[in-house]
């Protein structure tokens, strides 16, 4: 394999890993603002928000990595997506501005249920967008000589609105599993009560999209349903059942970690099928990693920086998550 | 009407740059300040530098959350607003913002957290080693996106091939003639920043004569911060300038509104400059001033307006006046900062309370010099978003103008909500004071106009 064909390939990992660790990072305190409607009062949100407080910014800070990292390797496919997902990824972008604040000014805000709403809005909304988004790319995207000539709305199709309101669902179950493992008695009780309803959720809309995807796009029923690659693949919607029987198992047992690793397994799974129905375009039908990829030089540039500074970035990861381990106490109120 | 997506994606990106760039100019300059009172705290253990720094970091705090989720905003805009351009210069720029993620954001979120939330779970070395981490992380991500903004300036170190450029040389790249002279400027910008909002409140509680202990540290540490650098951003300003003359020189003569190269050029104190007619209505100047300035000669010549064609010229209006906005702002520094250093030297710093009641209330000199300053480099550039390379008419996103309209009302009106409870979190933090930087829930209101709390 020569260097042109190696490097896109590299670089289609590494992105697909940030988005991985965007989508559960994120998606757990996405996730839990999502919840905030559901809370019992605001001593409970008080605890909701110090469970995320300290690992909110580095998870975001996922996302930047995620479109900085498509623009770096794959500028095409950057100057693609984006304009064709102008509204939804600026509603998010606004979205995300709203609620990153609330972490300070809800704090120091005597009005607490103005600040409550907009969390839960924020979160929910970006989340939704992301799904939109998700769904807009599955569908395709109309290109001619390399750009978007596409409409502003043709990511608004029920299949864009089965997936956001999949990945709302599925941000939910992460964050309902989160509490689950960072708080105790009763709060993680009322948890495991919501983890169970969004588990069923999302096994809906994971079914709905495994239904549709190949039905609509024959791209995407090639790519399952064709021998041998039926052998190959069937592990994925076995072993997606299987996880999701042990979901419901551990989260019904209230335990406090194995929900939470269930509920990530599951989105690995789920990433991992659409990865299987979309390899290797990055802007499906047409472009490919290698037709989208920066110039080697670039990608090199960059590689090496990655190949130093991602074990630091993982390491400051690890180390946040291992000073704010353990539970969200009951007095615990955000700095 | 018809809209204009250029001017509507323009405005767009003018309104979201502008609104972000105040976040990290004052982030860097408190950050800096945050390291600084850290590093004091863990040498001499002096509880005056804990308090401040605790206090700092509150208002730290909001900043960051502000200039975090505005900056991501950017992020996406190349490919939202500029897919062309992504699509025209990625290759070089891309990765210039790939290194700013790594090296900077992560960094940056990681120990903000343990300094935000480490508390007792920490040692005292961790907690100065965050605070220094994070200025660190603050540098380096200026660093790296103006090496991207100084690259747009003065391109270097690529070829282009069927319309799209490729790297040829990282260093060349990275180190672009004026990325030097930007990132020393900037920086220095932002420490002063920075460092007027410290004088600013320190005064402020000083006239209240409420936390006088911490007030004299914060009035002497930046008093001497300004004193130097000051006047040091004059000279490095200076430098600036020539460095646009020898590379941008449409740029420095809309500065000066210098439209006939053929002729010295004076240093317009105030005009007007009408692009109509090329010349300067209502100008008040002083002859030869800028050929002194940028040539070192009383009959020096310089390239003026008239040498390009006039699609070729930058908006002369927005550069001209954001230059002189800039400038006055940089004098009025140097005089408050080596006036205070004056009275610092004398003795009667704490006791003059006029000075004191000037500098209390210019906090946002700063921010207004940044911007302008930015309008002249942005502005300045124009018409070309590469210069020389690639015209901003043709970076836009084929992205129909309703929807630039419909996102521009939007980050409008989400900016200046999220702004004004911002400043007015920010303000309360402040009026509040230091005990209740560390214990919300103790302080009393100050509603009654009567703090009482000093501890």
């Amino acid at each position: 394999m020569d260097v042109a064909t190696l490097l896109p390939l590299i670089w289609a990992v590494l992105i697909g890993v940030a988005v991985v660790f965007y989508v559960i990072l994120d998606g757990f305190d996405l996730g839990i603002g999502m919840l905030f409607p559901f809370a019992k009062d605001d001593a409970e949100r008080d605890r909701m928000l110090s469970a995320i407080a300290p690992f909110w910014d580095g998870n975001e800070t996922w996302l930047v990595l995620g479109g900085g990292g498509l623009l770096v390797a794959f500028p095409r496919a950057y100057a693609i997506i984006m304009p064709a997902f102008y509204l939804p990824v600026m509603v998010m972008l606004l979205a995300l501005v709203f609620r990153g604040v609330t972490f300070e000014f809800r704090a120091m805000a005597q009005r607490k249920p103005f600040w409550n709403v907009v969390f839960a809005a924020g979160s929910t909304i970006a989340g939704f967008c992301q799904g939109l988004i998700l769904g807009g790319l599955v569908q395709g995207i109309d290109i001619a000589d390399g750009a978007f000539v596409g409409g502003p709305f043709d990511w608004a199709t029920p299949f864009g609105l089965v997936c956001g309101l999949g990945v709302v669902a599925g941000y939910g179950l992460l964050g309902a599993t989160w509490l689950m493992m960072k708080t105790g008695g009763d709060m993680a009780r009322r948890a495991a009560t919501k983890a169970k309803v969004l588990l069923l959720a999302v096994l809906v809309f994971m079914a709905a999209v495994s239904i549709f995807t190949p039905l609509e796009f024959p791209r995407i029923s090639e790519r399952w349903f064709v021998l041998p690659n039926l052998y190959y693949l069937s592990p994925v919607p076995i072993l997606t059942a299987l996880v999701a029987f042990a979901a419901w198992r551990f989260i019904a047992a209230q335990r406090e970690v194995a929900p939470f690793l269930a509920a990530v397994a599951l989105f690995l799974l789920g990433y991992l099928g659409l990865v299987i129905s979309t390899f290797p375009y990055i802007v499906p039908p047409d472009l490919t990693i290698w037709d989208a990829a920066a110039s080697p030089s670039s990608q090199t540039f960059m590689l090496i920086g990655t190949l130093v500074l991602l074990p630091f970035v993982l390491g400051y990861t690890a180390l946040t998550y291992w000073l704010f381990r353990g539970k969200v106490g009951e007095s615990a109120a955000y700095h | 009407m018809e809209l204009d997506p250029i001017l509507l994606a323009r405005l767009q990106f003018a309104f979201t740059v502008s609104f972000h760039i105040i976040f990290p100019t004052f982030t860097i300059g408190v950050a800096a300040y945050l390291a600084t009172l850290e590093v004091l705290w863990g040498w001499t253990g002096a509880e005056r530098y804990k308090r401040l720094a605790a206090f700092w970091t509150k208002i730290f705090a909001v900043s960051f959350a502000m200039g975090v989720v505005s900056g991501i905003v950017l992020s996406y805009q190349f490919g939202t607003n500029w897919s062309r351009f992504s699509a025209t210069v990625g290759n070089v720029v891309g990765p210039l913002i790939g290194y700013e993620v790594f090296t900077a954001f992560f960094l940056e979120a990681t120990f903000l957290s343990v300094l935000l939330f480490g508390g007792d779970r920490v040692p005292r070395w961790l907690h100065v080693f965050s605070g220094v981490a994070v200025a660190v992380g603050t540098a380096l991500s200026a660093f790296w996106i103006l090496s991207a903004n100084s690259w747009m300036q003065t391109p270097v170190g690529y070829t282009m091939q069927s319309g799209v450029a490729y790297p040829a040389d990282w260093f060349a790249i990275v180190f672009n003639p004026s990325f030097p002279y930007r990132l020393a400027h900037m920086l220095n910008a932002s420490l002063l920043t920075g460092g007027f909002v410290v004088l600013a409140v320190g005064a402020r509680y000083l006239l209240a004569n409420r936390h006088v202990e911490e007030s004299h540290t914060m009035l002497r540490m930046a008093i001497l911060l300004t004193a130097v650098l000051a006047p040091l951003q004059l000279i490095i300003g200076d430098q600036h300038g020539l460095n646009t003359l020898a590379h941008q020189p449409t740029k420095v003569a809309a500065m000066e509104a210098h439209w006939d190269g053929s002729r010295p050029g004076d240093f317009e104190i105030f005009a007007w400059p009408d692009e109509k007619t090329e010349s300067n209505l209502f100008s008040i100047s002083i002859p030869h001033g800028s050929s002194l300035v940028l040539t070192h000669e009383w009959n020096g010549l310089f390239p003026g307006l008239k040498d390009v064609a006039p699609q070729d010229r930058p908006p002369v209006k927005n550069v001209f006046f954001g230059f002189r906005i800039m400038l006055a702002i940089g004098f009025y520094m140097i005089a408050a900062a080596l006036f205070g250093a004056l009275l610092w030297w004398r003795g009667r710093l704490f006791e003059t309370r006029w000075y004191l009641k000037i500098i209390a209330n210019t906090w946002w000199v700063g921010f207004v010099a940044v911007i302008a300053g930015w309008v002249v480099t942005e502005s300045g550039r124009q018409p070309w978003i590469v210069q020389g390379v690639m015209r901003t008419a043709d970076a836009i996103s084929p992205v129909p103008a309703g929807s630039i309209l419909t996102t521009l009302i939007l980050f409008v009106l989400v900016y200046l909500t999220v702004f004004s409870f911002g400043a007015y979190f920010i303000s309360r933090l402040i009026t509040r004071g230091m005990v209740a930087a560390e214990h919300p829930e103790k302080t009393p209101r100050l509603a009654t106009g009567h703090p009482t709390f000093e501890s």
